[in-house]
């Protein structure tokens, strides 16, 4: 993914009216559409919010969905909560982590894997989350064909 | 020839397992052979075992067909789908699926049976019809009608909303805000968002009553971010009801000014504890704040804010159409009403069930769910969420009623109930509920910052059998300490699964040395 660039930062400020109020909202659409929030837009939205670059980082870094590092091409999120714990989720992360060779909240081969605690797919237990997209009933020969399916779509 | 209406879910569950492919190929199957359908996106009845569950109309029944692949569409089109015809995949009408026969459904029963999307579907259906018996009888006979309805707080707390809603009107102030609360984040639930894909109208309605009711003009959505598709519905039925007049001002010329704003989270567990909810939807960090001030006194940017959860507050439009009285004669003892109850987990038949309250958990799990999923016996059942206790099989007969659960040192909560097997490892549950707590934490506390850290090391000890006793006795110290001392339900009530932990399941903490 790429890097959110000074004016795109900008626009977005203006678009959510460069109400301080409406930090974590901003983020949220940086981090939707460019998965990441560096440190130079810290910087930049503590000038534009009038807010202090403590108050930005500290919640950039509270909140589990805004990554810091810049993440894969791809993210795959399998849910490590109980319904899905009590389906084989735990067994399916471990082979997730094998044929993907990353470990959890670690890039590599253009994808990032990470745990998410609960997709509300809890009925059709494991759910794993595939570049936004909910699947469930996930077992191994399952992840084979939707990790296949991510690298055609490009 | 009249169109054939043919319905396929647009819901996460559904979605998930390929409900968007079924439709594809159901459309592109009538193109070719020439059938003038209607293709309808509903929203999800609940049964998600029967997921991708597609419906036909024929003759003005809607007859279902279950576990729909995209592969069967040609040879059910073959087997004329369209007309109803005979196929592996066909259940029957879709009212007497038992399933759904037999529930009491009062706040889902929009669900599956409308177009979400379609304002004027809703309204065939009594949408705002409460709105506007609301707008007659004025804010006073609303709240009573909630307070006699006995309607508690759907979202696991089981606070009386009819005194909450008081309080907020009774409060003076120049802005008063309606916050609902859609951060479902207990594993093992799914309700909140089955009914905003399923009715967001109903949602919408509802919220502009309790507006309403307490004289607020903004009513915010904190909706989680693990939701993307509720989230698209909901944006775009928001933006359809304030077009069609039912948001905004004066709306319906009542004199009544109401708007909603969608928020999304970020992942915050946490968030959805009430407080933590208001500082991020007012850009912070999702800190949990002191309690008093309420927030009925003092809540979103310091004003009045009355704060629901997505059920609480989509139960209410029935009670002001059926009336509070009819409501409470549902359930038993102070748990009046119905609770849409979901089965997940290892589970056969896993979905929504509303029942009223008094069923047991027995009878939902066997009779509803047919027990396990792998077929094995259940070892444990986890009600409540992460901060419940587990449940063993010799307890699955305590009545679902908040006071029963409250006696056995469990919790209602938000009505999810997920089974495990007897392949579990509880001494790891014990372990992953400590460990949740430390990763969800809002570091407020010292009690569940430090504590549920310290729970994971002590566990970890147990499980290694190094002096199982005295990291036993430091564990329930442990847990009187969180539990005692922690600001929020977060470190207060992680404990709970720990201690039913320790209490029925202890044996999984023996490691082979201790077994030898």
């Amino acid at each position: 993914m790429a890097e959110i660039d000074q004016a795109t930062t900008s626009q977005i400020v203006a678009q959510y009216g460069a109400k301080p109020e409406l930090l974590v909202q901003i983020l949220r659409t940086i981090v939707t559409r460019y998965g990441w929030i560096p440190e130079t837009t810290v910087r930049q939205l503590a000038e534009e919010l009038n807010l202090s670059r403590a108050d930005v980082h500290g919640v950039v870094h509270y909140y589990h969905d805004f990554r810091t590092e810049e993440p894969g091409r791809h993210i795959v999120k399998i849910c490590q909560a109980e319904a899905c714990q009590a389906m084989g989720s735990r067994k399916l992360t471990d082979y997730a982590r094998k044929i993907l060779t990353v470990d959890l909240n670690e890039t590599g081969n253009d994808v990032t894997l990470e745990p998410v605690y609960c997709l509300g797919n809890c009925a059709c237990s494991p759910a794993v989350m595939i570049d936004g997209k909910t699947y469930g009933r996930v077992d191994e020969a399952r992840l084979d064909v939707l990790l296949d399916n991510m690298r055609e779509a490009g | 020839m009249a169109r054939t209406k043919i319905y396929v879910p647009r819901e996460t569950a559904a979605v998930s397992v390929g409900a968007d492919e079924v439709a594809l190929a159901i459309a592109q199957e009538a193109k070719k052979s020439g059938t003038d359908i209607e293709l309808i996106r509903n929203g999800s009845w609940g049964a998600s075992w029967l997921e991708p569950l597609v419906e036909v109309e024929v003759d003005g029944t809607r007859i279902a067909y279950g576990n729909v692949a995209a592969a069967d569409v040609a040879s059910m089109f073959a087997a004329d789908f369209v007309g109803g015809g005979k196929h592996e995949r066909r259940i029957g009408p879709i009212m007497e699926i038992p399933y759904l026969m037999d529930q009491d459904r009062w706040t889902f029963w929009r669900c599956g049976l409308v177009d979400p999307l379609s304002i004027e579907d809703f309204q065939a259906h009594s949408g705002f019809k409460a709105l506007k018996q609301a707008f007659t009888d004025g804010p006073d006979a609303v709240i009573e009608a909630v307070a006699d309805s006995g309607l508690r707080g759907r979202g696991g707390a089981g606070f009386p909303t009819g005194i909450k809603w008081r309080t907020v009107a009774d409060t003076d102030a120049d802005q008063k805000y309606v916050a609902c609360n859609a951060d479902e984040g207990d594993s093992g639930t799914f309700s909140d968002r089955i009914l905003m894909e399923g009715d967001p109208f109903g949602l919408i309605e509802s919220m502009a009553i309790a507006g309403f009711a307490v004289g607020a003009s903004v009513g915010y959505i904190y909706l989680r971010s693990e939701y993307p598709l509720a989230h698209s519905i909901l944006a775009r039925a928001i933006e359809s009801a304030r077009d069609a007049g039912w948001l905004g001002t004066n709306i319906d010329d009542s004199g009544f000014d109401f708007d909603i704003e969608l928020h999304l989270g970020a992942g915050s567990y946490v968030c959805g504890e009430e407080t933590a909810m208001l500082e991020s939807l007012e850009g912070k960090k999702g800190i949990v704040r002191y309690k008093p001030p309420l927030p009925a006194h003092e809540g979103l940017f310091g004003k009045p804010t009355v704060i629901n959860n997505v059920v609480t507050l989509a139960s209410v439009p029935n009670i002001i159409n059926l009336g509070g009285e009819r409501y409470a004669g549902m359930g038993v003892n102070r748990s009046k009403g119905s609770l849409a109850f979901q089965l997940a987990g290892n589970i056969k038949r896993g979905g929504l069930v509303e029942k009223s309250f008094g069923i047991t958990v027995r009878e939902l799990i066997e009779d509803w769910g047919g027990g396990t999923a792998s077929g094995r016996p259940v070892r444990a059942v986890q009600v409540g969420g992460p901060l419940g206790a587990y449940l063993t099989a010799e307890q699955l007969d305590t009545p679902l009623d908040y006071e029963a659960f409250i006696e056995i040192g469990a919790m209602i909560g938000h009505g999810g109930i997920v089974v495990f097997d007897d392949t579990v490892n509880m001494a790891q549950q014990a372990r992953f509920a400590m460990e949740f707590c430390a990763i969800e934490s809002c570091g407020k506390c010292t009690p569940c910052r430090i504590g549920s850290t310290r729970g994971v090391e002590v566990i970890d000890r147990m499980i290694a059998g190094e002096k199982r006793e005295d990291n036993y006795d430091l564990l329930v110290e442990l847990c009187d300490t969180m539990e005692d001392a922690s600001l929020c339900a977060m470190g207060g009530m992680t404990p709970y699964p720990v201690r039913s932990v320790l209490k029925y399941f202890a044996e999984d903490f023996a490691s082979s040395e201790d077994l030898e």
